[in-house]
């Protein structure tokens, strides 16, 4: 396998127009002719649909909510990055860039990440023109703040809902190409195999969610959307359906998977109560500006916080990172909180979670001051754990949020297999191995907008229109057959075990060996346990019900099924990687302070997995990062 | 602090679309008050499993309130007895041991039942495709910043924007009638400089694909605002009935575009 | 409805009347009139508290009104939209009630109001009601001891029957049930609203539903009382 990362040459500015130039164009006439389907109606996926469908190509989009419009990208909070420099507080989209590239861990691709920063721009511009309600100053003007540590001013915002008023305007351009017949949409389906014919995508099966049905769909080109499989931790702050299907099949039909070790933990999640808990839900990381961390000193220290004196807390951040303390970055503050439950220092009734303390605070702004930073916050807060944080301290817990691999894809956002795209978070392109706050929604929306409609034309440009084959082909037949019997497997394992079992036993599994600090034993034991674990699956999995109607089980084994896979793959990845660098934290290699250590000799490099068969071991293939704009530096948060 | 409670349940099984449905009396025990409400029927739902029953099936995504593909009519309220709260946010503290509890799938025509407790709200993208959107192509935009907006209009459309699209509003309403969606979404981009162009034509077409979608009308009977986990406000259909207004009077039959060459 | 079939209406435009926000703008149209309507005649009713003379005075300016043709161009114009007004709330309430076929096992209101849920039958007793007082008090079909031109003689002996002043006690507490909600409804549906003049809508829907019906009861009673005789 090939990693041809079809960079342009040139210098980096020049880089992307050089290329929309060199592209080739396809004749407005021939462009119905093509067909180009899209899996996920998400930022990105919604984006590129509705481009597509206005740049007059026929479009048929999938997702497997009831609407494109409650795709995951609807939960995001915070913001989204842009170099417009409103504030001339001296960013630029160099700056934009080499934050990116820096805050990757240098683990990613210079000239897409230039690209990124370069379009940046235009999203906010295409967003404000379709009505996306920004956040406005007095004058009229958009208002900009800090996001994640960094130190301009970039981040457009929308209350705590900027991904939901960036996904409706996507959504709402959707449905406009909808109402207008450029895009078919198919809700309520899910994309369960790849077609390849002779090498290159053609084609897709899904299955109706709703009828059961299960057939073909035939195209010219295939752009997957999908988002990422964090759930493959089972506790995530993904929305429950979140998966990694799609981007699985790809894998199992030929495309490279790229670093899918590469997970971000967010530190800022509201703890899990119990064994029934189903997910984690965040909390915005802007509370860590006021609120102090802490953990009682003494393990099994079960009084309530208010009855545990100063000299008996620890405030670990402050104590281990005196200049950032608690707003050391996102895998930092991670680890540490986790150490200190591992040390038993936990707090409340699972032990798994820390103080986020607000009473000096209080004490210094009163409380009004808190109350109007941070009332909404507390209000949700207080919904999901029944507490009042203006009286007990919030008690908060690190949570898988995002994964910066995916499909490997090169400049073109094209993966290994010709023909197939991907965009958004399913692939793995633009973050390294850590994603800043607010540049996953800028990515998203500039592969759906600004890169994959130029990129898709040019591939297309280089295919005969009116050659996609039909649904008849062996091909196709032999891929809706395969999901067929997949389907009818899982019907009839008839074992005793639920589905959420498995992957609730996964996702415990992958925390504690692949989460957010790992090493060899860890990594090994996991290597060991999971196909174990998926053995058992596949002979005492429990799916009740038929796979004729709405079957919510069915639909939950066949990703589980898929996460039993991958989840290896993440194991394996981590342990092949044998040094730290932004969310990978291998225990082996870090400073006597306890960072994270890069070894820019041998691992400055993507690596890509390529699937070689139900017995045999993946391959391992790199494609080696070169930096000629920017230093390799190390990341210091003392 | 956690406390576990029993509770019975009496829900709404509907096998497909066809079936005709009934309740279904299930016992809960040993709920934590810590549940959401999804995650107590997650556990009742675990148990039929294991006994080989098909479990309940009900809509649910973010889990976090702003998806809005979750829903259930709880003691007669869409989303339950707390306000401002989606059905996934809610939690079992809200209820006490021993309490019966009835849940219906939202009802409505324009709301056909799928199964149990799904409905099909594709009526709602339906209306949005109808006009629910400002007309700009990919790339061909001004500088975001060349269109001020006053910031009390961008905060007011913003409160439109809010909308999660559950259709609790529908469910709600004593006529099934889709208003408050229908409405924060036009009162949004009419507060907008950029929705100004297609203003009037929007508030007829979407109107008009309502209508054909058998939703029912509105009769001001403000329940849509009280049962909206979002806090849309009753406002917006007044600035809806307005614009509709204008709109019909002022109406042209559509020239003829485009011409010979 | 596969999402794949999505159909949209745009093309067939409906006319004002079959929109369903067309209709409730007759219904509030024809339901202001109305309003209008009873709040004058509750004011000229008033004049049965000065005694005959004022109050004939009062009814033979109303029928003179333009040489007669006043008081027939307000027939007109209130029959049209009686008719209007019935016809949309007849319509409307098919389509609500098309619109959930299958009702909840359980529901709770929250913010709809009693007035604003029997709107239907409200209007419907007030239909009868308005039937039966024209042939009571303007014709004269219903009222035994009916003299043409004598309207506060009329009025008198018509309420002195407890039956007769009992209906109308009842049609005046539908009245307020009716315009209750119906002041309240047509400002909505007019979109007169602003979130800082929201409490006066209501405010005014209660003092003006309070005033009318308040001053419709006090006739019968007063008559029965012997105030008005
Ligand atoms: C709680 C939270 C807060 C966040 N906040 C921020 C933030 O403030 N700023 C920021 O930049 N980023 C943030 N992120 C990250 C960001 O939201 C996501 O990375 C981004 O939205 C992903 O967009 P996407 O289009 O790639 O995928 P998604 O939005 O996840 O869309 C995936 C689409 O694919 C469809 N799909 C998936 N699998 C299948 C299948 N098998 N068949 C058919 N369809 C399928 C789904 O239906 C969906 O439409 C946050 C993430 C979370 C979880
Ligand atoms: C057959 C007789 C009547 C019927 C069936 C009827 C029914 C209705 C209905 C269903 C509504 C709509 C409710 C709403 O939109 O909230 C309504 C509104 C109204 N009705 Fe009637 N009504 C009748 C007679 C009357 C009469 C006699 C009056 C005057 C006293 C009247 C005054 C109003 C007013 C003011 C409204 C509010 C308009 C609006 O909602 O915008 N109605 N009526
Ligand atoms: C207790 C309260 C009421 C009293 C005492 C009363 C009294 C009268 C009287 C005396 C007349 C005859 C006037 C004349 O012919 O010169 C009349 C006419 C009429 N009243 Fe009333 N009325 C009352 C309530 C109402 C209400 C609530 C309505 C409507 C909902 C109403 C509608 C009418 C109409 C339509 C006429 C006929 C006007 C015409 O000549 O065209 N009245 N009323
Ligand atoms: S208006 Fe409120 S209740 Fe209706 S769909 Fe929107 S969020 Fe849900
Ligand atoms: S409850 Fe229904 S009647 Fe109107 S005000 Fe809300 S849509
Ligand atoms: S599941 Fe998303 S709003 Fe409830």
């Amino acid at each position: 396998m090939e990693l041809k990362s079809n960079v342009p040459d040139g210098p980096l500015e020049k880089k992307w127009e050089k290329h929309r130039f060199d592209m080739k164009l396809v004749n407005p006439a021939n462009k119905r002719k093509y067909k180009v389907l899209v899996v996920g109606s998400g930022l990105a996926g919604g984006a590129a649909a509705a481009s597509l469908g206005e740049l007059g190509y026929q479009v048929e989009c999938f997702c497997y909510q009831d609407s494109p419009r409650r795709a995951h990208s609807i939960a995001a909070q915070g913001g989204i990055n842009a170099a417009k420099n409103y504030r001339n507080d001296g960013d630029s989209v160099l700056r934009l860039f080499y934050d990116t590239i820096k805050g990757g861990d240098f683990r990613a691709r210079e000239a897409n990440v230039y690209r990124l920063a370069e379009v940046s721009n235009a999203i906010i511009d295409q967003c404000v023109a379709q009505g996306v309600p920004f956040a406005r100053e007095y004058g009229g003007l958009l208002d900009n703040r800090s996001f994640g540590g960094a130190q301009v001013s970039r981040t457009f915002y929308a209350r705590g809902q900027t991904g939901q008023q960036l996904l409706l305007g996507a959504y709402q351009a959707l449905e406009r190409q909808i109402g207008l017949g450029a895009v078919k949409m198919f809700a309520r389906h899910e994309m369960l195999e790849l077609i390849v014919i002779d090498g290159v995508a053609k084609g897709i099966v899904v299955r109706n969610m709703v009828t059961g049905e299960v057939r073909s769909h035939m195209a010219d080109a295939v752009l997957l959307a999908t988002g990422g499989y964090g759930n493959v931790m089972y506790l995530a702050t993904y929305a429950k359906g979140c998966n990694g299907t799609a981007i699985w099949r790809a894998y199992k039909k030929g495309a490279a998977f790229a670093n899918p070790c590469f997970t971000q933990i967010h530190p800022t999640c509201i703890p899990v109560t119990g064994d029934h808990q189903s997910k984690l839900t965040l909390m915005s990381e802007s509370l860590r500006n006021d609120g102090r961390i802490w953990v009682p000193l003494k393990q099994g220290d079960t009084r309530p916080p208010h009855e545990i004196p100063e000299e008996d807390r620890d405030y670990y951040l402050e104590r281990k990172y005196p200049s950032y303390g608690n707003l050391a970055p996102r895998d930092i503050s991670s680890r540490a909180a986790k150490q200190v439950c591992d040390e038993g220092r936990g707090v409340g009734t699972t032990g798994l979670g820390v103080y986020l303390d607000f009473s000096d605070a209080t004490r210094r702004l009163g409380a009004p001051k808190i109350e109007e930073k941070y009332g909404n916050l507390f209000e949700m807060y207080e919904r999901i754990t029944g507490e009042d944080p203006y009286q007990v301290p919030m008690r908060i817990f690190p949570a898988t949020h995002y994964t910066m691999g995916g499909l490997w894809v090169d400049y073109n956002l094209m993966s290994t297999i010709p023909g197939l795209f991907a965009l958004g978070e399913a692939n793995f392109s633009d973050h390294g191995a850590n994603r800043l706050g607010a540049s996953a929604l800028m990515q998203g929306l500039a592969d759906g907008y600004f890169v994959a409609p130029y990129t898709v034309g040019n591939y297309l440009a280089g295919v005969k229109p009116g050659t996609c084959p039909s649904a008849d082909h062996p091909a196709a037949q032999e891929a809706v057959a395969a999901v067929k019997g997949r389907v009818d497997r899982l019907l009839s394992v008839n074992g005793t075990e639920t589905p959420t079992d498995f992957h609730r036993n996964l996702g415990k599994l992958l925390w504690e060996n692949c989460g957010m600090a790992r090493n060899e034993a860890g990594l090994k034991k996991a290597l060991g346990l999971i196909p174990e674990l998926r053995q058992r699956f596949w002979e005492n999995v429990k799916v009740p019900g038929s796979g004729d109607d709405l079957n919510q089980s069915l639909e939950l084994a066949g990703r589980v099924a898929d996460f039993l896979e991958l989840g290896e793959l993440m194991c394996r990845d981590a342990l092949e990687r044998r040094e730290s660098c932004g969310g990978h934290f291998r225990e082996e290699w870090q400073t006597p302070e306890g960072e994270a250590l890069r070894d820019d000799q041998n691992f400055c490099h993507v690596a890509a997995w390529e699937y070689t068969g139900e017995q045999s071991a993946p391959m391992r293939h790199i494609e080696p990062l070169a930096f000629e704009n920017v230093h390799l530096a190390t990341r210091s948060y003392k | 602090m956690e406390k576990l409670i029993n509770l019975t349940l009496q829900v709404w099984r509907q096998k497909n679309a066809q079936d005709e449905g009934r309740f279904v009396t299930y016992e809960a025990k040993g709920i934590s008050t810590e549940m959401s409400f999804l995650e107590m029927l997650d556990v009742v739902n675990e148990g039929l499993i294991r006994k080989g029953e098909e479990p309940i099936a009900m809509d649910h995504d973010c889990r976090e309130g702003i998806c809005g593909q979750c829903g259930l009519v709880i003691n007669g309220r869409p989303h339950g007895p707390r306000d401002r709260t989606t059905t996934c946010q809610l939690h079992m503290r809200s209820f006490s041991d021993g309490d019966t509890l009835t849940i219906e799938p939202f009802r409505a025509a324009a709301f056909p039942i799928l199964k149990d407790l799904v409905v099909n709200r594709s009526a709602f993208d339906r209306i949005i495709a109808a006009g629910g959107f400002v007309s700009v192509p990919t790339g061909c935009v001004p500088d975001a910043n060349s269109i001020p907006v006053p910031k009390e209009n961008a905060d007011q459309a913003f409160d439109a924007a809010a909308c999660i699209g559950c259709g609790a509003c529908v469910a709600a309403c004593p006529n099934a009638s889709a208003m408050l969606f229908v409405s924060a979404k036009i009162s949004q981009l009419a507060l907008l400089p950029q929705g100004q162009p297609e203003r009037y034509r929007r508030v007829r077409d979407m109107v008009a694909q309502m209508d054909a979608e058998e939703f029912g009308t509105c009769t001001n009977h403000g329940e849509c605002e009280a049962a909206c986990p979002k806090g849309v406000s009753l406002e917006h259909i007044a600035r809806m009935n307005r614009d509709f207004i204008k709109a019909s009077l002022t109406h042209r039959p559509p020239t003829q575009t485009g011409g010979a060459g | 409805m596969p999402a794949a079939e999505q159909s949209l209406a745009k093309d067939v435009n409906p006319g004002f009347m079959d929109s369903s926000v067309g209709r409730k703008i007759v219904m509030a149209v024809t339901g202001i009139i109305f309003f209008g309507f009873v709040t004058v005649h509750m004011i000229g009713n008033l004049q049965a508290y000065l005694g005959a003379e004022a109050m004939n005075g009062y009814a033979k300016f109303l029928h003179g009104m333009l040489h007669g043709a006043g008081i027939w161009g307000f027939r007109s114009v209130m029959l049209a939209a009686a008719v209007l007004h019935v016809w949309a709330a007849f319509s409307l309430t098919l389509s609500n009630q098309a619109a959930r076929p299958q009702g909840y096992r359980v529901q709770q209101f929250q913010a709809a109001t009693w007035s604003s849920r029997t709107m239907r039958w409200s209007g419907v007793v007030l239909l009868a009601f308005i039937v039966f007082h024209l042939l009571h008090l303007t014709t004269g079909h219903a009222h035994p001891t009916f003299v043409a031109g004598e309207a506060y003689a009329n009025f008198v002996s018509g309420f002195q029957s407890v039956g007769v002043s009992a209906f109308y006690l009842v049609a005046q507490l539908c009245l307020g049930l009716h315009l209750w909600h119906g002041i309240w409804s047509l400002t909505q549906t007019f979109g007169w609203a602003h979130p800082r003049y929201d409490k006066l809508r209501r405010a005014f829907a209660t003092v003006m539903t309070v005033l009318v019906v308040g001053v419709n009861l006090s006739f019968p009673i007063a008559v029965l009382a012997g105030v008005i005789r």
